[in-house]
Protein backbone atom coordinates (compact mmCIF):
# COMPACT_ATOMS: atom_id res chain seq x y z
CA UNK A 1 0.00 0.00 0.00
CA UNK A 2 3.22 2.25 0.08
CA UNK A 3 3.55 1.87 -3.62
CA UNK A 4 3.18 5.43 -5.03
CA UNK A 5 2.60 7.53 -2.16
CA UNK A 6 4.64 10.77 -2.26
CA UNK A 7 7.22 10.63 -0.01
CA UNK A 8 8.70 7.41 -0.03
CA UNK A 9 12.28 6.63 0.80
CA UNK A 10 14.22 5.68 -2.04
CA UNK A 11 12.67 7.73 -4.98
CA UNK A 12 15.70 8.93 -5.57
CA UNK A 13 14.90 8.80 -9.11
CA UNK A 14 12.77 11.69 -8.43
CA UNK A 15 15.91 13.81 -7.56
CA UNK A 16 16.44 16.19 -10.95
CA UNK A 17 19.46 17.70 -9.40
CA UNK A 18 21.76 15.29 -7.33
CA UNK A 19 24.37 16.71 -5.09
CA UNK A 20 23.04 20.32 -4.37
CA UNK A 21 24.58 21.96 -1.61
CA UNK A 22 21.99 21.80 1.75
CA UNK A 23 22.55 24.23 4.42
CA UNK A 24 19.86 23.92 7.35
CA UNK A 25 20.45 26.75 10.21
CA UNK A 26 19.18 25.23 13.53
CA UNK A 27 20.39 21.65 14.93
CA UNK A 28 17.03 20.57 17.00
CA UNK A 29 14.42 18.00 15.86
CA UNK A 30 13.44 19.69 12.52
CA UNK A 31 16.66 20.51 11.55
CA UNK A 32 18.29 16.70 12.21
CA UNK A 33 14.91 15.07 10.87
CA UNK A 34 15.32 17.09 7.93
CA UNK A 35 19.41 16.54 7.26
CA UNK A 36 18.91 12.90 7.74
CA UNK A 37 16.06 12.49 5.12
CA UNK A 38 17.86 14.71 2.62
CA UNK A 39 21.30 12.02 2.92
CA UNK A 40 18.42 9.39 2.00
CA UNK A 41 16.84 10.82 -0.61
CA UNK A 42 20.18 11.84 -2.17
CA UNK A 43 23.71 10.49 -1.08
CA UNK A 44 25.55 13.30 -3.38
CA UNK A 45 24.19 15.84 -1.73
CA UNK A 46 26.32 17.92 0.67
CA UNK A 47 24.56 18.25 3.52
CA UNK A 48 25.81 21.14 6.32
CA UNK A 49 23.84 21.49 9.68
CA UNK A 50 24.67 24.87 11.41
CA UNK A 51 23.82 25.24 15.15
CA UNK A 52 24.72 27.78 17.68
CA UNK A 53 25.09 25.81 20.86
CA UNK A 54 28.00 23.88 21.97
CA UNK A 55 26.82 20.50 22.57
CA UNK A 56 25.60 17.79 20.27
CA UNK A 57 22.11 18.39 19.03
CA UNK A 58 19.87 17.57 21.99
CA UNK A 59 16.38 17.58 22.59
CA UNK A 60 15.15 20.78 24.65
CA UNK A 61 12.02 18.51 25.64
CA UNK A 62 14.32 16.71 27.22
CA UNK A 63 15.85 19.01 29.66
CA UNK A 64 12.81 18.59 32.58
CA UNK A 65 13.90 14.97 32.48
CA UNK A 66 17.35 16.04 33.37
CA UNK A 67 16.51 18.86 36.07
CA UNK A 68 14.68 16.05 37.66
CA UNK A 69 18.14 13.49 37.37
CA UNK A 70 16.14 10.80 35.28
CA UNK A 71 18.72 11.05 32.71
CA UNK A 72 22.20 12.85 32.29
CA UNK A 73 23.11 15.19 29.57
CA UNK A 74 23.69 12.87 26.61
CA UNK A 75 20.17 11.78 27.63
CA UNK A 76 18.51 14.69 26.25
CA UNK A 77 20.89 14.18 22.58
CA UNK A 78 18.52 13.73 19.80
CA UNK A 79 21.01 10.38 18.25
CA UNK A 80 22.80 8.13 20.56
CA UNK A 81 24.87 6.95 17.90
CA UNK A 82 28.17 8.52 18.61
CA UNK A 83 29.70 10.06 14.89
CA UNK A 84 26.11 9.29 13.60
CA UNK A 85 26.08 12.72 11.99
CA UNK A 86 30.12 12.28 10.64
CA UNK A 87 28.65 8.83 9.44
CA UNK A 88 26.08 10.47 7.65
CA UNK A 89 28.25 13.09 5.99
CA UNK A 90 26.64 15.47 7.48
CA UNK A 91 28.70 18.34 8.54
CA UNK A 92 28.01 20.26 11.81
CA UNK A 93 28.57 23.44 12.02
CA UNK A 94 28.73 25.32 15.68
CA UNK A 95 27.94 29.31 14.65
CA UNK A 96 25.41 31.68 14.56
CA UNK A 97 24.03 33.23 11.19
CA UNK A 98 24.09 36.88 11.26
CA UNK A 99 22.14 37.62 7.90
CA UNK A 100 20.89 36.19 4.42
CA UNK A 101 22.16 37.21 0.97
CA UNK A 102 18.90 35.57 -1.26
CA UNK A 103 20.58 36.69 -4.23
CA UNK A 104 23.61 35.48 -3.64
CA UNK A 105 22.43 32.80 -2.06
CA UNK A 106 25.05 32.93 0.74
CA UNK A 107 24.97 32.93 4.52
CA UNK A 108 27.42 35.40 6.65
CA UNK A 109 28.45 33.52 9.90
CA UNK A 110 28.77 35.94 13.04
CA UNK A 111 32.21 33.63 13.35
CA UNK A 112 32.86 35.96 10.07
CA UNK A 113 32.79 33.09 7.27
CA UNK A 114 30.50 32.74 4.73
CA UNK A 115 28.53 30.04 3.60
CA UNK A 116 27.05 29.05 -0.23
CA UNK A 117 23.96 27.01 -0.53
CA UNK A 118 21.63 25.98 -2.88
CA UNK A 119 19.13 25.32 -0.44
CA UNK A 120 18.95 26.92 2.92
CA UNK A 121 16.65 25.52 5.17
CA UNK A 122 15.55 27.84 8.15
CA UNK A 123 14.96 25.51 11.34
CA UNK A 124 16.06 27.85 13.96
CA UNK A 125 13.09 27.20 16.55
CA UNK A 126 12.10 29.38 19.00
CA UNK A 127 14.06 31.98 21.45
CA UNK A 128 12.65 32.88 24.89
CA UNK A 129 10.98 36.15 25.70
CA UNK A 130 12.33 37.90 29.00
CA UNK A 131 8.81 39.49 30.65
CA UNK A 132 9.54 43.53 30.11
CA UNK A 133 10.00 44.69 34.21
CA UNK A 134 12.86 46.05 35.60
CA UNK A 135 15.79 43.28 37.20
CA UNK A 136 14.82 40.81 34.50
CA UNK A 137 18.45 40.88 33.89
CA UNK A 138 19.28 40.12 37.14
CA UNK A 139 22.00 37.21 37.53
CA UNK A 140 19.41 35.06 39.65
CA UNK A 141 16.98 35.62 36.75
CA UNK A 142 17.63 32.42 34.46
CA UNK A 143 14.88 31.19 31.31
CA UNK A 144 14.46 27.48 31.15
CA UNK A 145 15.64 27.14 27.82
CA UNK A 146 18.81 25.46 26.96
CA UNK A 147 21.39 22.59 28.46
CA UNK A 148 23.27 25.85 29.94
CA UNK A 149 19.94 27.02 31.54
CA UNK A 150 19.50 23.80 32.86
CA UNK A 151 22.65 23.82 34.58
CA UNK A 152 22.05 27.07 36.29
CA UNK A 153 18.73 26.04 37.56
CA UNK A 154 20.16 22.80 39.08
CA UNK A 155 22.57 25.01 40.93
CA UNK A 156 19.76 26.97 41.94
CA UNK A 157 17.55 24.32 43.70
CA UNK A 158 19.20 23.93 46.88
CA UNK A 159 16.68 22.34 49.23
CA UNK A 160 14.61 24.82 51.09
CA UNK A 161 15.90 27.85 48.79
CA UNK A 162 13.00 29.67 47.92
CA UNK A 163 12.39 30.13 44.01
CA UNK A 164 9.94 32.40 41.55
CA UNK A 165 8.77 30.87 38.73
CA UNK A 166 7.04 33.39 36.32
CA UNK A 167 4.91 31.72 34.08
CA UNK A 168 2.34 28.64 34.30
CA UNK A 169 2.70 27.13 30.68
CA UNK A 170 3.61 24.62 29.31
CA UNK A 171 7.25 24.80 29.93
CA UNK A 172 6.89 26.36 33.53
CA UNK A 173 4.30 23.48 34.18
CA UNK A 174 6.55 20.85 33.26
CA UNK A 175 9.94 21.40 35.09
CA UNK A 176 7.47 21.95 38.03
CA UNK A 177 8.01 18.16 39.70
CA UNK A 178 11.54 18.52 39.27
CA UNK A 179 11.81 21.64 41.63
CA UNK A 180 8.84 20.31 43.87
CA UNK A 181 11.55 16.97 44.11
CA UNK A 182 14.41 19.35 44.59
CA UNK A 183 12.95 20.48 47.65
CA UNK A 184 12.48 23.88 46.80
CA UNK A 185 9.91 27.06 48.33
CA UNK A 186 8.16 27.23 44.74
CA UNK A 187 5.70 30.42 43.71
CA UNK A 188 4.27 30.65 40.30
CA UNK A 189 3.05 33.49 38.65
CA UNK A 190 1.11 33.47 35.79
CA UNK A 191 -0.69 36.38 33.96
CA UNK A 192 -3.66 34.48 32.49
CA UNK A 193 -6.47 33.62 34.58
CA UNK A 194 -5.34 29.62 35.11
CA UNK A 195 -2.12 27.76 34.24
CA UNK A 196 -1.54 26.39 30.43
CA UNK A 197 -4.12 29.25 29.10
CA UNK A 198 -3.06 27.60 25.71
CA UNK A 199 -3.65 24.29 26.17
CA UNK A 200 -6.31 23.66 28.48
CA UNK A 201 -9.47 24.77 29.25
CA UNK A 202 -11.04 26.95 32.64
CA UNK A 203 -11.97 23.73 34.15
CA UNK A 204 -8.92 21.89 33.24
CA UNK A 205 -6.62 24.92 34.39
CA UNK A 206 -8.69 25.18 37.31
CA UNK A 207 -8.44 21.30 38.27
CA UNK A 208 -4.07 21.66 37.40
CA UNK A 209 -4.14 24.86 40.18
CA UNK A 210 -5.54 22.98 43.44
CA UNK A 211 -3.32 19.98 42.32
CA UNK A 212 0.14 22.19 42.35
CA UNK A 213 -1.56 23.43 45.50
CA UNK A 214 -1.86 20.48 47.06
CA UNK A 215 1.51 20.10 46.31
CA UNK A 216 2.52 22.92 47.97
CA UNK A 217 3.26 24.71 45.41
CA UNK A 218 2.27 28.64 45.86
CA UNK A 219 0.34 29.39 42.51
CA UNK A 220 -0.91 32.73 41.56
CA UNK A 221 -2.82 33.55 38.50
CA UNK A 222 -3.93 37.25 37.52
CA UNK A 223 -0.62 38.01 38.39
CA UNK A 224 2.34 39.62 37.08
CA UNK A 225 5.99 40.18 38.26
CA UNK A 226 6.39 44.36 38.38
CA UNK A 227 10.04 44.48 38.98
CA UNK A 228 13.13 42.47 40.37
CA UNK A 229 15.08 44.01 42.93
CA UNK A 230 18.79 43.47 43.60
CA UNK A 231 18.62 42.64 48.01
CA UNK A 232 21.72 41.61 48.28
CA UNK A 233 20.98 38.16 49.08
CA UNK A 234 18.08 36.74 46.95
CA UNK A 235 16.50 39.14 44.96
CA UNK A 236 12.81 40.75 46.15
CA UNK A 237 10.33 39.94 43.03
CA UNK A 238 7.67 42.46 43.34
CA UNK A 239 4.09 40.93 42.09
CA UNK A 240 1.18 42.69 41.23
CA UNK A 241 -1.31 43.35 44.08
CA UNK A 242 0.93 44.75 46.72
CA UNK A 243 2.60 41.04 46.82
CA UNK A 244 6.19 40.28 47.17
CA UNK A 245 8.10 37.13 47.52
CA UNK A 246 12.26 36.61 48.53
CA UNK A 247 13.89 34.49 45.71
CA UNK A 248 17.78 32.95 45.81
CA UNK A 249 16.82 32.07 42.20
CA UNK A 250 13.97 33.15 39.14
CA UNK A 251 13.50 31.04 36.63
CA UNK A 252 11.31 32.71 33.38
CA UNK A 253 9.23 31.02 31.66
CA UNK A 254 7.17 33.36 30.22
CA UNK A 255 6.85 32.42 26.39
CA UNK A 256 8.92 32.22 23.35
CA UNK A 257 9.05 34.05 19.81
CA UNK A 258 10.38 32.65 16.95
CA UNK A 259 14.16 32.66 16.10
CA UNK A 260 13.99 34.37 12.84
CA UNK A 261 15.80 37.54 13.42
CA UNK A 262 18.86 37.40 11.01
CA UNK A 263 16.00 36.69 8.11
CA UNK A 264 15.06 40.56 8.69
CA UNK A 265 15.31 42.46 5.68
CA UNK A 266 16.69 39.43 3.45
CA UNK A 267 13.14 39.38 1.30
CA UNK A 268 12.00 36.26 3.19
CA UNK A 269 8.27 37.45 4.25
CA UNK A 270 7.59 36.71 8.18
CA UNK A 271 4.56 37.03 10.16
CA UNK A 272 4.70 37.73 13.87
CA UNK A 273 8.25 37.12 13.19
CA UNK A 274 7.26 33.53 11.69
CA UNK A 275 8.86 32.05 8.21
CA UNK A 276 5.31 32.66 6.42
CA UNK A 277 5.71 28.64 3.93
CA UNK A 278 3.27 27.54 1.43
CA UNK A 279 2.54 23.98 1.67
CA UNK A 280 6.03 22.90 0.73
CA UNK A 281 7.39 24.21 3.42
CA UNK A 282 8.69 26.83 1.08
CA UNK A 283 9.39 30.71 2.09
CA UNK A 284 8.31 33.87 0.14
CA UNK A 285 12.17 33.07 -1.55
CA UNK A 286 12.21 30.13 -3.85
CA UNK A 287 15.30 28.14 -2.47
CA UNK A 288 14.68 28.64 1.07
CA UNK A 289 12.31 26.41 2.90
CA UNK A 290 11.72 26.60 6.92
CA UNK A 291 10.33 23.97 9.40
CA UNK A 292 9.69 23.67 12.97
CA UNK A 293 8.77 26.43 15.66
CA UNK A 294 10.28 29.19 13.53
CA UNK A 295 7.90 28.17 10.60
CA UNK A 296 4.13 29.26 9.98
CA UNK A 297 2.65 25.84 8.78
CA UNK A 298 -0.28 24.67 7.85
CA UNK A 299 -2.79 23.82 10.96
CA UNK A 300 -4.86 20.17 9.72
CA UNK A 301 -7.53 21.27 11.52
CA UNK A 302 -8.33 24.77 10.25
CA UNK A 303 -6.42 24.89 7.21
CA UNK A 304 -4.90 28.08 8.66
CA UNK A 305 -1.40 29.01 9.14
CA UNK A 306 0.58 28.73 12.82
CA UNK A 307 3.25 28.16 14.60
CA UNK A 308 2.36 25.15 16.75
CA UNK A 309 5.67 24.87 18.39
CA UNK A 310 5.46 21.22 19.51
CA UNK A 311 8.21 17.84 18.42
CA UNK A 312 5.77 16.10 16.11
CA UNK A 313 4.71 18.66 13.51
CA UNK A 314 8.36 20.01 13.86
CA UNK A 315 9.33 16.45 12.28
CA UNK A 316 6.78 16.56 9.60
CA UNK A 317 7.97 19.31 8.45
CA UNK A 318 11.34 18.57 8.43
CA UNK A 319 10.41 15.62 6.22
CA UNK A 320 8.28 18.00 3.67
CA UNK A 321 11.05 20.49 3.64
CA UNK A 322 13.93 17.69 2.87
CA UNK A 323 11.81 16.14 0.42
CA UNK A 324 10.82 19.57 -1.75
CA UNK A 325 14.75 20.89 -0.88
CA UNK A 326 15.30 17.57 -3.07
CA UNK A 327 12.70 17.93 -5.41
CA UNK A 328 10.37 20.82 -5.20
CA UNK A 329 6.96 19.94 -5.05
CA UNK A 330 7.05 16.32 -4.70
CA UNK A 331 5.59 16.39 -1.17
CA UNK A 332 2.38 18.53 0.05
CA UNK A 333 1.85 19.32 3.55
CA UNK A 334 -1.19 17.76 4.39
CA UNK A 335 -1.21 20.08 8.07
CA UNK A 336 0.19 18.81 11.39
CA UNK A 337 -2.50 17.99 13.98
CA UNK A 338 -1.94 20.67 17.71
CA UNK A 339 -1.49 18.32 20.30
CA UNK A 340 0.39 18.38 23.58
CA UNK A 341 0.43 16.39 26.59
CA UNK A 342 2.23 17.90 29.62
CA UNK A 343 3.02 15.93 33.00
CA UNK A 344 2.53 18.40 35.86
CA UNK A 345 3.71 17.14 39.23
CA UNK A 346 2.25 13.46 37.87
CA UNK A 347 -1.12 14.57 36.92
CA UNK A 348 -1.21 14.51 32.95
CA UNK A 349 -2.93 16.67 30.74
CA UNK A 350 -3.62 16.70 27.11
CA UNK A 351 -4.57 18.35 24.38
CA UNK A 352 -6.00 17.73 20.54
CA UNK A 353 -6.66 20.25 17.57
CA UNK A 354 -9.89 22.46 18.17
CA UNK A 355 -9.91 22.03 22.37
CA UNK A 356 -11.29 25.01 22.44
CA UNK A 357 -14.52 24.09 20.32
CA UNK A 358 -15.87 25.07 17.02
CA UNK A 359 -19.18 27.11 16.16
CA UNK A 360 -22.07 25.14 15.72
CA UNK A 361 -20.45 22.28 17.29
CA UNK A 362 -21.07 20.44 20.40
CA UNK A 363 -19.55 19.57 23.59
CA UNK A 364 -18.99 16.25 25.87
CA UNK A 365 -18.02 16.58 29.73
CA UNK A 366 -17.06 14.37 32.06
CA UNK A 367 -15.07 15.47 35.34
CA UNK A 368 -14.74 13.50 38.97
CA UNK A 369 -12.87 16.64 40.85
CA UNK A 370 -11.62 14.65 43.60
CA UNK A 371 -10.20 12.02 41.23
CA UNK A 372 -8.48 15.22 39.36
CA UNK A 373 -10.31 13.26 35.76
CA UNK A 374 -11.63 15.11 33.56
CA UNK A 375 -12.18 15.02 29.40
CA UNK A 376 -13.92 17.02 27.06
CA UNK A 377 -14.54 16.46 23.69
CA UNK A 378 -15.39 18.78 20.91
CA UNK A 379 -17.64 18.16 17.88
CA UNK A 380 -18.36 19.48 14.67
CA UNK A 381 -21.81 17.71 13.53
CA UNK A 382 -20.66 14.12 14.05
CA UNK A 383 -17.14 14.36 13.77
CA UNK A 384 -14.42 14.80 16.72
CA UNK A 385 -12.03 17.94 16.20
CA UNK A 386 -10.45 18.57 19.66
CA UNK A 387 -10.27 17.73 23.34
CA UNK A 388 -9.19 18.22 26.31
CA UNK A 389 -8.20 15.65 29.05
CA UNK A 390 -6.75 15.85 32.49
CA UNK A 391 -5.65 12.06 34.47
CA UNK A 392 -5.87 9.97 31.69
CA UNK A 393 -2.77 7.96 30.09
CA UNK A 394 -4.54 5.45 28.35
CA UNK A 395 -5.23 5.34 25.06
CA UNK A 396 -5.32 9.30 24.48
CA UNK A 397 -3.60 9.03 21.10
CA UNK A 398 -6.88 7.21 19.58
CA UNK A 399 -8.24 11.26 19.77
CA UNK A 400 -5.41 11.48 17.44
CA UNK A 401 -6.88 9.03 15.19
CA UNK A 402 -10.50 10.44 15.08
CA UNK A 403 -9.36 14.07 14.56
CA UNK A 404 -7.15 13.35 11.80
CA UNK A 405 -9.05 10.41 10.08
CA UNK A 406 -12.42 12.83 10.24
CA UNK A 407 -13.94 9.92 11.26
CA UNK A 408 -17.84 10.08 10.79
CA UNK A 409 -19.40 8.76 13.86
CA UNK A 410 -22.69 8.16 13.51
CA UNK A 411 -24.36 7.05 16.70
CA UNK A 412 -21.48 6.91 18.23
CA UNK A 413 -21.66 10.40 18.52
CA UNK A 414 -24.42 10.32 20.92
CA UNK A 415 -22.68 7.23 22.87
CA UNK A 416 -19.89 9.90 23.29
CA UNK A 417 -22.09 12.65 24.09
CA UNK A 418 -23.01 9.93 27.41
CA UNK A 419 -19.78 8.87 27.77
CA UNK A 420 -17.11 10.80 26.25
CA UNK A 421 -14.41 7.81 27.83
CA UNK A 422 -15.33 5.72 25.15
CA UNK A 423 -13.32 7.18 22.30
CA UNK A 424 -11.30 3.91 21.69
CA UNK A 425 -14.61 1.65 21.46
CA UNK A 426 -15.63 4.64 18.85
CA UNK A 427 -12.47 4.22 17.33
CA UNK A 428 -12.78 0.98 16.42
CA UNK A 429 -16.58 0.84 15.83
CA UNK A 430 -16.33 3.24 13.38
CA UNK A 431 -12.76 2.60 11.72
CA UNK A 432 -13.13 -1.13 11.68
CA UNK A 433 -16.79 -1.67 11.22
CA UNK B 1 9.58 -14.05 6.61
CA UNK B 2 8.05 -11.18 9.28
CA UNK B 3 5.78 -12.42 11.05
CA UNK B 4 2.38 -10.47 12.54
CA UNK B 5 -0.40 -10.08 14.88
CA UNK B 6 -3.59 -12.03 12.89
CA UNK B 7 -6.55 -10.40 15.26
CA UNK B 8 -10.20 -11.94 14.23
CA UNK B 9 -12.57 -10.22 16.67
CA UNK B 10 -15.62 -12.87 15.80
CA UNK B 11 -13.72 -15.68 17.39
CA UNK B 12 -12.83 -13.94 20.74
CA UNK B 13 -14.99 -15.15 23.79
CA UNK B 14 -13.74 -12.12 25.98
CA UNK B 15 -11.75 -14.42 28.57
CA UNK B 16 -8.57 -12.13 28.91
CA UNK B 17 -6.32 -14.65 28.79
CA UNK B 18 -4.49 -12.81 26.57
CA UNK B 19 -4.16 -9.28 28.92
CA UNK B 20 -3.26 -11.79 31.49
CA UNK B 21 0.14 -13.38 29.78
CA UNK B 22 0.72 -9.90 28.27
CA UNK B 23 0.54 -8.59 31.87
CA UNK B 24 2.80 -11.53 33.23
CA UNK B 25 5.11 -11.27 30.48
CA UNK B 26 6.27 -7.85 30.28
CA UNK B 27 5.39 -6.82 33.79
CA UNK B 28 5.72 -10.22 36.03
CA UNK B 29 2.36 -9.74 37.21
CA UNK B 30 -1.09 -11.12 36.03
CA UNK B 31 -2.80 -7.58 35.99
CA UNK B 32 -5.03 -6.84 33.22
CA UNK B 33 -4.46 -3.33 33.33
CA UNK B 34 -0.94 -3.56 32.50
CA UNK B 35 -1.86 -5.51 29.87
CA UNK B 36 -0.27 -3.75 26.21
CA UNK B 37 -3.27 -6.10 24.62
CA UNK B 38 -6.43 -5.13 25.32
CA UNK B 39 -9.79 -6.43 24.88
CA UNK B 40 -12.62 -3.62 24.25
CA UNK B 41 -16.34 -4.72 25.46
CA UNK B 42 -19.19 -3.78 22.97
CA UNK B 43 -22.34 -4.46 25.75
CA UNK B 44 -24.42 -3.94 22.86
CA UNK B 45 -23.71 -6.00 19.99
CA UNK B 46 -21.98 -8.51 22.21
CA UNK B 47 -18.82 -8.49 20.80
CA UNK B 48 -15.27 -8.54 22.44
CA UNK B 49 -12.35 -7.06 20.35
CA UNK B 50 -8.84 -7.41 21.24
CA UNK B 51 -6.44 -4.73 20.18
CA UNK B 52 -3.26 -3.71 19.83
CA UNK B 53 -0.32 -2.03 18.22
CA UNK B 54 0.04 -3.52 14.19
CA UNK B 55 3.73 -2.28 13.99
CA UNK B 56 2.39 -0.22 11.25
CA UNK B 57 4.74 1.16 8.92
CA UNK B 58 4.25 4.99 9.41
CA UNK B 59 5.97 4.65 12.84
CA UNK B 60 4.21 7.46 14.02
CA UNK B 61 5.42 6.61 17.71
CA UNK B 62 8.79 6.15 16.37
CA UNK B 63 9.33 9.33 14.70
CA UNK B 64 7.68 11.16 17.33
CA UNK B 65 10.20 10.28 20.32
CA UNK B 66 12.53 13.18 20.95
CA UNK B 67 15.51 11.36 22.08
CA UNK B 68 14.99 7.86 19.60
CA UNK B 69 14.08 5.50 22.90
CA UNK B 70 11.99 3.99 20.27
CA UNK B 71 13.74 1.63 17.21
CA UNK B 72 12.72 -1.14 15.19
CA UNK B 73 13.72 -4.81 15.76
CA UNK B 74 14.83 -6.00 12.62
CA UNK B 75 14.17 -9.72 13.11
CA UNK B 76 10.61 -9.06 14.38
CA UNK B 77 9.38 -5.66 12.70
CA UNK B 78 8.43 -4.16 15.94
CA UNK B 79 8.95 -1.09 17.11
CA UNK B 80 10.75 -1.65 20.75
CA UNK B 81 10.55 1.19 23.17
CA UNK B 82 14.19 1.25 25.17
CA UNK B 83 13.92 1.99 28.56
CA UNK B 84 16.65 2.83 29.47
CA UNK B 85 16.27 5.38 27.23
CA UNK B 86 13.07 6.75 27.14
CA UNK B 87 12.39 9.81 29.36
CA UNK B 88 8.85 9.42 29.71
CA UNK B 89 7.69 12.58 28.19
CA UNK B 90 5.08 10.71 26.53
CA UNK B 91 4.94 12.79 22.95
CA UNK B 92 4.51 9.07 21.11
CA UNK B 93 1.25 8.46 23.24
CA UNK B 94 -0.41 11.09 21.92
CA UNK B 95 0.95 11.00 18.22
CA UNK B 96 0.06 6.95 17.96
CA UNK B 97 -2.74 7.67 16.31
CA UNK B 98 -4.13 3.99 17.55
CA UNK B 99 -4.00 4.70 20.85
CA UNK B 100 -1.71 2.22 21.32
CA UNK B 101 0.93 3.15 23.29
CA UNK B 102 0.66 3.98 27.14
CA UNK B 103 2.36 5.42 29.31
CA UNK B 104 3.32 3.36 32.38
CA UNK B 105 3.52 6.05 36.08
CA UNK B 106 4.72 3.48 38.29
CA UNK B 107 7.98 3.09 35.60
CA UNK B 108 7.91 6.85 34.32
CA UNK B 109 8.23 5.16 30.73
CA UNK B 110 5.91 4.48 28.16
CA UNK B 111 4.74 0.42 27.26
CA UNK B 112 3.61 -0.64 24.06
CA UNK B 113 3.29 -4.40 22.27
CA UNK B 114 7.01 -5.87 21.22
CA UNK B 115 5.72 -9.02 19.71
CA UNK B 116 7.42 -10.34 23.13
CA UNK B 117 10.75 -10.61 20.96
CA UNK B 118 8.78 -12.95 18.83
CA UNK B 119 7.28 -15.13 20.42
CA UNK B 120 4.10 -13.39 21.51
CA UNK B 121 2.79 -14.72 24.82
CA UNK B 122 -1.10 -13.30 23.91
CA UNK B 123 -1.53 -15.60 20.42
CA UNK B 124 -0.30 -18.60 22.95
CA UNK B 125 -2.68 -18.59 25.67
CA UNK B 126 -5.65 -17.26 23.49
CA UNK B 127 -7.82 -20.58 23.82
CA UNK B 128 -9.79 -19.97 20.84
CA UNK B 129 -7.69 -18.85 18.03
CA UNK B 130 -9.08 -15.27 17.75
CA UNK B 131 -4.92 -14.09 18.23
CA UNK B 132 -2.63 -15.68 15.97
CA UNK B 133 0.50 -15.08 14.83
CA UNK B 134 1.42 -15.97 11.41
CA UNK B 135 3.51 -15.10 8.28
CA UNK B 136 2.40 -11.11 7.75
CA UNK B 137 1.44 -11.51 4.06
CA UNK B 138 -1.21 -14.53 5.14
CA UNK B 139 -3.09 -11.94 7.59
CA UNK B 140 -5.17 -9.10 7.89
CA UNK B 141 -2.27 -7.08 7.99
CA UNK B 142 -3.17 -5.32 4.79
CA UNK B 143 -6.50 -4.52 6.05
CA UNK B 144 -5.01 -3.34 8.94
CA UNK B 145 -2.56 -0.64 7.42
CA UNK B 146 -5.44 0.03 4.91
CA UNK B 147 -7.32 0.77 7.84
CA UNK B 148 -4.22 2.89 9.14
CA UNK B 149 -3.84 4.56 6.11
CA UNK B 150 -7.28 6.12 6.42
CA UNK B 151 -6.49 7.88 9.75
CA UNK B 152 -2.90 8.55 7.97
CA UNK B 153 -3.83 12.05 6.05
CA UNK B 154 -0.07 13.39 6.96
CA UNK B 155 0.80 10.18 5.46
CA UNK B 156 3.45 12.19 2.58
CA UNK B 157 5.35 13.48 5.70
CA UNK B 158 6.29 10.24 6.04
CA UNK B 159 10.09 9.43 4.37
Amino acid sequence: MDAGRPGDPGNQAEILVAGMKHVIVGAGPAGVVAAETLRKLDPEAEIAMIGDEPEPPYSRMAIPYLLSDHIDEAGTYLRKQPGHFVHHSIEVVADTVASVDTRDKQLWLTGGGAVSYDRLLVATGSVPILPPVSGIDHEKVTNCWTLEDARKISRGCAPGASVVLIGAGFIGCIILEALVSAGVKLTVIEMGNRMVPRMLDETCGALLERWCGEKGVNVMTNAQVEAIEDAGGPVKVRISGGREVNAELVISAAGVRANAKFLEGSGVELSDGAVVVDRHMCSSVPGIYAAGDVACGRDFSTGEYSVQAIQPTAVEHGRVAAHNMANHGSVTHPGSVLMNILDTIGLISSSYGQWQGVEGGDTATLVDEEAFRYIQLQFDGDRLVGANTLGLTQHVGVIRGLVQGRFRLGRWKDRLMKNPLLVMEAYLAVSQG
Amino acid sequence: MLRSLSIDAEKCTGCLQCEMACSYENEGVFNPAKSRIKVFTFHDEGRFVPYTCTQCDEAWCLHACPVEAIVMNKATGAMEVADSVCVGCKVCTIACPFGTVNYNQDTGKVIKCDLCGGDPKCAEACPTDAIVYVDADATGLDKMRAWAAKTDNAASARG
